[in-house]
C-alpha cells in the first residue's frame, strides 16, 4: 500500500501509474474505480455471450420443428443463457459496477472499507465464471437442467453439471463479500455530517441489497453443495428413490433465488432514484418513503418464495399465505413508481439520454410489476405458471428493469467515469431500437403464455407460430440497438468530447470531484453541513 | 382452440380463473395507461424549455398514505379473486371417476380402474374426474390449458387433480415442467365424450384400445409400447436417442455393462424381459444408467411376449 503522500491528487485514476504496468496495473489494483471497470469489462464479455445464446434460441423458435439446432442443444443453450445472465450479470450487475465505482464517492470516502477484499471478490467472480465455462467446454455434454438445477433431473442428467453448480457456488462468495464490504463501508465511512437520512438513495439501495446478499446467498450455497453431494454420493436428501424430497430442493433454492430478484432490482431502483431528480432539477419526492420502501422490499422479499411453487405441492394454508405476502411486497414497488413520477411534477425536465432510459425503465418495470400481480394470485398463477407468460414477466423485470436501469446508469455516470461524453445522436438511436426491439421481443410471450404455451419448449404446436415469429423479429431489432449503444460507448471513451465536472448539474458528491476522479477521489474529505443534502437544488 | 375467450366453460374452473384474470388485468391496464400518460404529460408540460426553473417539493405525507392504502386495498381484492378461483381446485368430490396418470420421460399414460391403458386421456362429460398423478422419474407438469388446471407430477409423492369437463372435444395436454430432452414433445390430448359414448368406449373389453385400430398380429405389441411410451427414448429406424434403437436388435449380440464389467449378450426373450423389469442391471455400452425405470407392475409377462413378437419384426 502506498501512503496518501505518494499519490498525486491531480492524476486521474485512469492515468495513474503505480507499481505495476499494463494489465497488471488493473488486475492488481485495489482502487474501487478500477475494480468497477474490471467487473464491467468481464460482465460485458459474458453478457454478449448470453445475448448470442438468447438470439440463437429466438432463431430456433422462429418456426416449429428444427430450425438451427436439435433439442439437446436447445436445452443446453437456455441453461447456459440462464446461468450466465442470472449468476454473472444481473445479480452482481449494478452493485459490482456502479456500486463499486460510485458508492465511496457518493458518501465522501476514499475507497470501500476493505479494498483488498474487494479485489479478491472480483477474482472469485472470474473463477466462478471460468468454472461455468469449463462445464460447457469439457466433459460429456453441456449442462441441460435450466438455471434452476431442479431435482431430481439435476442428478439424472448425464451432462457435465458439477462444474456449473460449483461455479454458481463460487460466484455466491463474490456476492457475499461485496455485500459485507458495502455494509461496513456505509456504516463506517460516510463523510462527516452525512447522517443516514442525508445519504443519497443509490447508496441506500445498495445497503438494502447488501444485507440480502449477505444473508440469503449462503442458503443457495448450501443447497448447491447438497445437489453436488446427491450427484456424487447419492446421499438421499432430494432423491425420492432414496427417501429424499425433490420439493425440498425447490424451497431451498427459492429461499435464496427470490430475494436474489431484489438483489437485482433494488440497485436498479436506486440508480433511477438518482437520475430522475437530476434531470428534473428537483428534490426527490418522498425521500424517506423511498428509503422505507427499499427496506420493506428487502425484508418482505424473504417471505414470498413460495409463489414459485404453487403447483409443486404445498398445503393450502402455505399457498394463500405466500399469495398474500406476494401482494404485500408489490406495494413498496408501487410507492417508488408514484414517487418517481411525482418528482417529475413541476420539475424542469431535460429529456436527455439517461432520463430517456430511466423513463423507459419505469414503463417496462410497471408492465413487469403488473404481470407479477397475475402471478401472485393463486388461480391465475396456476394457469400461467411454467408458461411463456412467466418468461415474459421475468424478462420485463430482470432484463427490462435491471437492463434499462443499467444503461440509464452507464449513460448517466459515463462522463464521470471516463471524463468524456458519448455521441448523443447515436445514443438516442440505440435507445430507440433497443426499446422497440425489447417490447416486440417479450410482449408476444405474454400472449403465448395466456394461450397455454409452456416454457422451455424446443418445439411447439402450429397455433403458437405467429407470436413466435414476431418475438424472433424483435430480438434482432433489440440486438441492433444494443450494438449501437455498445459501439458508441466504446468509441467515445477515447474520442468523445471532454466532459465537464458536472455535466447534468447533479447535487450528489460524485459531481464535486473531477471527471474522471483522481485516485483517492477527494483532496479533502467533504463535510456535510446542516443545510446540505443530496437533492437540494 | 384454447385461447381464453374461446374455451368458455370447457371445465368447471374456467369461470373462476378467467374472472381473476379479468379483474387483475383490468385494474393493471387502468393503472399502466394512467401512470404512463401522467408521466408523458409531465415530461411535455415541465420540459426545461417551457419551465426553466423547477418548483422544489420534497414530498407529501398525505399523498404517501393515499398511494399506500389504495393499492393495498386493490391488491387484497385481487388476492381474493385469485383465492376464490383456486379454492375449488383443492378438493375433488367423493364420487369422482378415478384415473391414474403416469408421467415419465417423455409421455403420459392413463390407466383406468378396469385396467384399460391409453396414451390419450378419455373422460366423460359433466362428471367429476379425479386424477392420481404419479411420476416414474423426474418432475413433470400436468397442464390442460382449456381446463385451467396445472399440477406438478412429483416422483415419490402422490398428488392429484380433478375437473369436470363441460364441453365435448379434443383439448391439448402439455407437460409444463422441464423434464429433459423431449420435454416439448411430451404432449397429448384429452378427449371429452358425452357420458353414453364414454360408457360404450369404457366397457369395450379389448384391454388396450386407443385411437389406432388393430391391423396385424404384432400390432398389439406395438400399441402396448406406444401407450407405455417406449418410443420417447427408443427408435425403430436405427437412430440413436437416449436409449438404443430397436432396429434389428432381436437375435443379435450387444455389449452391455453389468456392475462395471463389459460382457456380450444375445438379445433373446429372457434378455428383453430383464431389460424391461430391471433395466439398470445390464446397460448397453455407450448409454447412461438410471434413465429408464423398471416397468414391474406396469407391463405383464403377456405384454412383454407381445412386445417381443413386435421387436422380432424390426429387421
Amino acid at each position: 500500500m502506498q501512503t496518501a503522500a505518494q499519490i498525486p491528487h491531480d492524476v486521474s485514476y485512469l492515468d495513474y501509474k503505480g507499481k505495476y504496468k499494463g494489465i497488471f496495473a488493473w488486475i492488481f489494483s485495489t482502487d474501487h474505480k478500477r475494480i468497477a471497470l474490471l467487473y464491467m469489462f468481464s460482465m460485458m464479455t459474458l453478457f454478449l455471450v448470453g445475448v448470442a445464446l438468447g438470439l440463437a434460441m429466438k432463431l430456433e423458435l422462429i418456426a416449429p420443428g428444427r430450425t438451427i439446432m436439435g433439442p439437446q442443444s436447445y436445452n443446453a443453450v437456455f441453461t447456459v443463457h440462464g446461468v450466465i445472465m442470472i449468476f454473472m450479470i444481473v445479480i452482481p450487475g449494478l452493485p459490482a459496477v456502479f456500486g463499486n465505482f460510485m458508492l465511496p464517492i457518493m458518501i465522501g470516502a476514499k475507497d470501500v472499507a476493505f479494498p483488498k477484499l474487494n479485489l479478491l471478490s472480483w477474482y472469485i467472480y472470474v473463477l466462478g465464471a471460468l468454472l461455468v465455462i469449463a462445464s460447457v467446454l469439457f466433459g460429456n455434454g453441456i449442462p441441460d437442467t435450466g438455471w434452476t438445477f431442479y431435482a431430481p433431473y439435476s442428478f439424472k442428467t448425464g451432462t457435465n453439471l458439477l462444474p456449473a453448480i460449483f461455479g454458481a457456488f463460487v460466484l455466491g462468495f463474490s456476492s457475499i463479500l461485496t455485500g459485507l464490504n458495502f455494509i461496513v463501508t456505509i456504516h463506517r465511512m460516510r463523510a462527516p455530517g452525512m447522517t443516514w437520512f442525508k445519504m443519497p438513495l443509490f447508496p441506500w439501495s445498495l445497503y438494502g441489497t447488501a444485507w440480502i446478499q449477505l444473508l440469503a446467498t449462503p442458503v443457495v450455497g448450501i443447497t448447491l453443495v447438497l445437489v453436488s453431494l446427491e450427484r456424487i454420493f447419492g446421499i438421499g436428501v432430494f432423491d425420492p428413490t432414496l427417501g429424499g424430497d425433490p420439493v425440498l430442493y425447490q424451497h431451498l433454492f427459492w429461499i435464496y433465488s427470490h430475494p436474489a430478484v431484489y438483489v437485482m432490482i433494488l440497485p436498479a431502483m436506486g440508480a433511477i432514484s438518482e437520475i430522475i431528480p437530476t434531470f428534473s432539477q428537483k428534490h426527490i419526492f418522498g425521500y424517506k418513503a423511498i428509503i422505507a420502501s427499499t427496506l420493506a422490499i428487502a425484508f418482505v422479499g424473504y417471505f414470498v418464495w413460495g409463489h414459485h411453487m404453487f403447483t409443486s405441492g404445498m398445503s393450502g394454508t402455505a399457498q394463500y399465505t405466500f399469495s398474500i405476502l406476494t401482494f404485500i411486497v408489490a406495494i413498496p414497488s408501487a410507492i417508488k413508481v408514484f414517487n418517481w413520477i411525482s418528482t417529475m411534477h413541476k420539475g424542469s425536465i431535460n429529456p436527455d439520454i439517461p432520463f430517456l432510459w430511466a423513463v423507459t425503465f419505469i414503463f417496462v418495470f410497471m408492465i413487469g410489476g403488473f404481470s407479477g400481480l397475475v402471478l401472485g394470485a393463486l388461480a391465475t398463477n396456476v394457469y400461467v405458471h411454467d408458461t411463456a407468460f412467466v418468461v415474459a414477466h421475468f424478462h420485463f423485470i430482470v432484463f427490462g428493469g435491471v437492463g434499462f436501469a443499467f444503461f440509464g446508469a452507464i449513460h448517466y455516470w459515463y462522463p464521470k467515469m471516463f471524463g468524456r461524453m458519448y455521441d448523443k445522436a447515436w445514443a438516442k438511436m440505440g435507445w430507440a431500437f433497443f426499446t422497440v426491439g425489447f417490447l416486440t421481443l417479450y410482449s408476444p410471450m405474454f400472449y403465448l403464455g395466456m394461450m397455454g404455451m409452456p416454457r422451455r419448449y424446443y418445439d411447439y404446436l402450429p397455433e403458437f407460430h405467429a407470436a413466435n415469429i414476431l418475438s424472433s423479429l424483435g430480438s434482432w431489432v433489440m440486438a441492433f440497438g444494443l450494438v449501437i449503444v455498445i459501439i458508441n460507448l466504446f468509441r467515445s471513451a477515447k474520442n468523445g468530447p471532454i466532459a465537464p465536472m458536472d455535466p447534468w448539474h447533479g447535487k450528489t458528491l460524485e459531481w464535486t470531484v473531477p471527471s474522471p476522479p483522481p485516485v483517492e477521489n477527494f483532496d479533502e474529505i467533504p463535510v456535510y453541513g446542516e443545510k446540505d443534502g443530496p437533492y437540494n437544488y | 382452440m384454447y385461447i381464453l375467450s374461446s374455451t368458455t366453460n370447457a371445465s368447471n374452473f374456467v369461470t373462476g380463473v378467467d374472472k381473476a384474470f379479468m379483474i387483475i388485468m383490468g385494474i393493471s391496464f387502468v393503472f399502466l395507461i394512467g401512470l404512463t400518460f401522467t408521466m408523458l404529460y409531465f415530461i411535455y408540460k415541465y420540459n426545461r424549455k417551457k419551465n426553466p426553473v423547477a418548483t422544489q417539493i420534497e414530498g407529501s405525507t398525505k399523498l404517501e398514505i393515499i398511494w399506500t392504502v389504495i393499492p393495498t386495498i386493490l391488491v387484497l381484492v385481487m388476492f381474493y379473486y385469485g383465492w376464490a378461483g383456486w379454492a375449488p381446485m383443492r378438493n375433488a368430490p367423493k364420487d369422482s371417476f378415478n384415473i391414474q396418470v403416469t408421467g415419465r420421460m417423455w409421455n403420459y399414460t392413463f390407466q383406468y380402474e378396469n385396467g384399460k391403458t391409453t396414451d390419450t386421456l378419455f373422460v366423460p362429460m359433466n362428471k367429476a374426474v379425479k386424477l392420481k398423478l404419479i411420476s416414474m422419474d423426474v418432475i413433470h407438469g400436468f397442464f390442460i390449458p382449456a381446463f385451467r388446471i396445472k399440477e406438478d407430477v412429483v416422483p415419490g409423492r402422490e398428488k392429484s387433480a380433478w375437473f369436470i369437463a363441460q364441453r365435448e372435444g379434443l383439448f391439448e395436454l402439455f407437460c409444463s415442467e422441464y423434464c429433459g430432452l423431449d420435454h416439448s414433445y411430451m404432449y397429448t390430448y384429452v378427449k371429452v365424450m358425452p357420458e353414453q359414448k364414454f360408457k360404450a368406449w369404457y366397457v369395450d373389453t379389448t384391454k388396450h384400445v386407443d385411437v389406432a385400430a388393430v391391423e396385424s398380429p404384432t400390432a398389439n405389441g406395438k400399441r402396448i409400447m406406444k401407450n407405455i411410451g417406449c418410443f420417447a427414448c427408443h427408435t425403430v429406424d436405427g437412430n440413436k436417442l437416449v436409449g438404443p434403437s430397436f432396429k434389428g436388435i432381436y437375435g443379435h449380440k450387444v455389449t452391455v455393462t453389468t456392475g462395471g464389467n463389459d460382457r456380450e449378450v444375445t438379445v433373446d426373450d429372457e434378455y428383453i424381459k430383464k431389460s424391461i423389469y430391471d433395466p439398470n442391471a445390464d446397460v448397453v455400452k455407450g448409454y447412461n444408467k438410471g434413465l429408464m425405470q423398471p416397468y414391474v407392475g406396469q407391463l405383464s409377462e403377456d405384454d412383454i411376449k407381445q412386445i417381443t413378437e413386435y421387436l422380432k419384426t424390426l429387421k
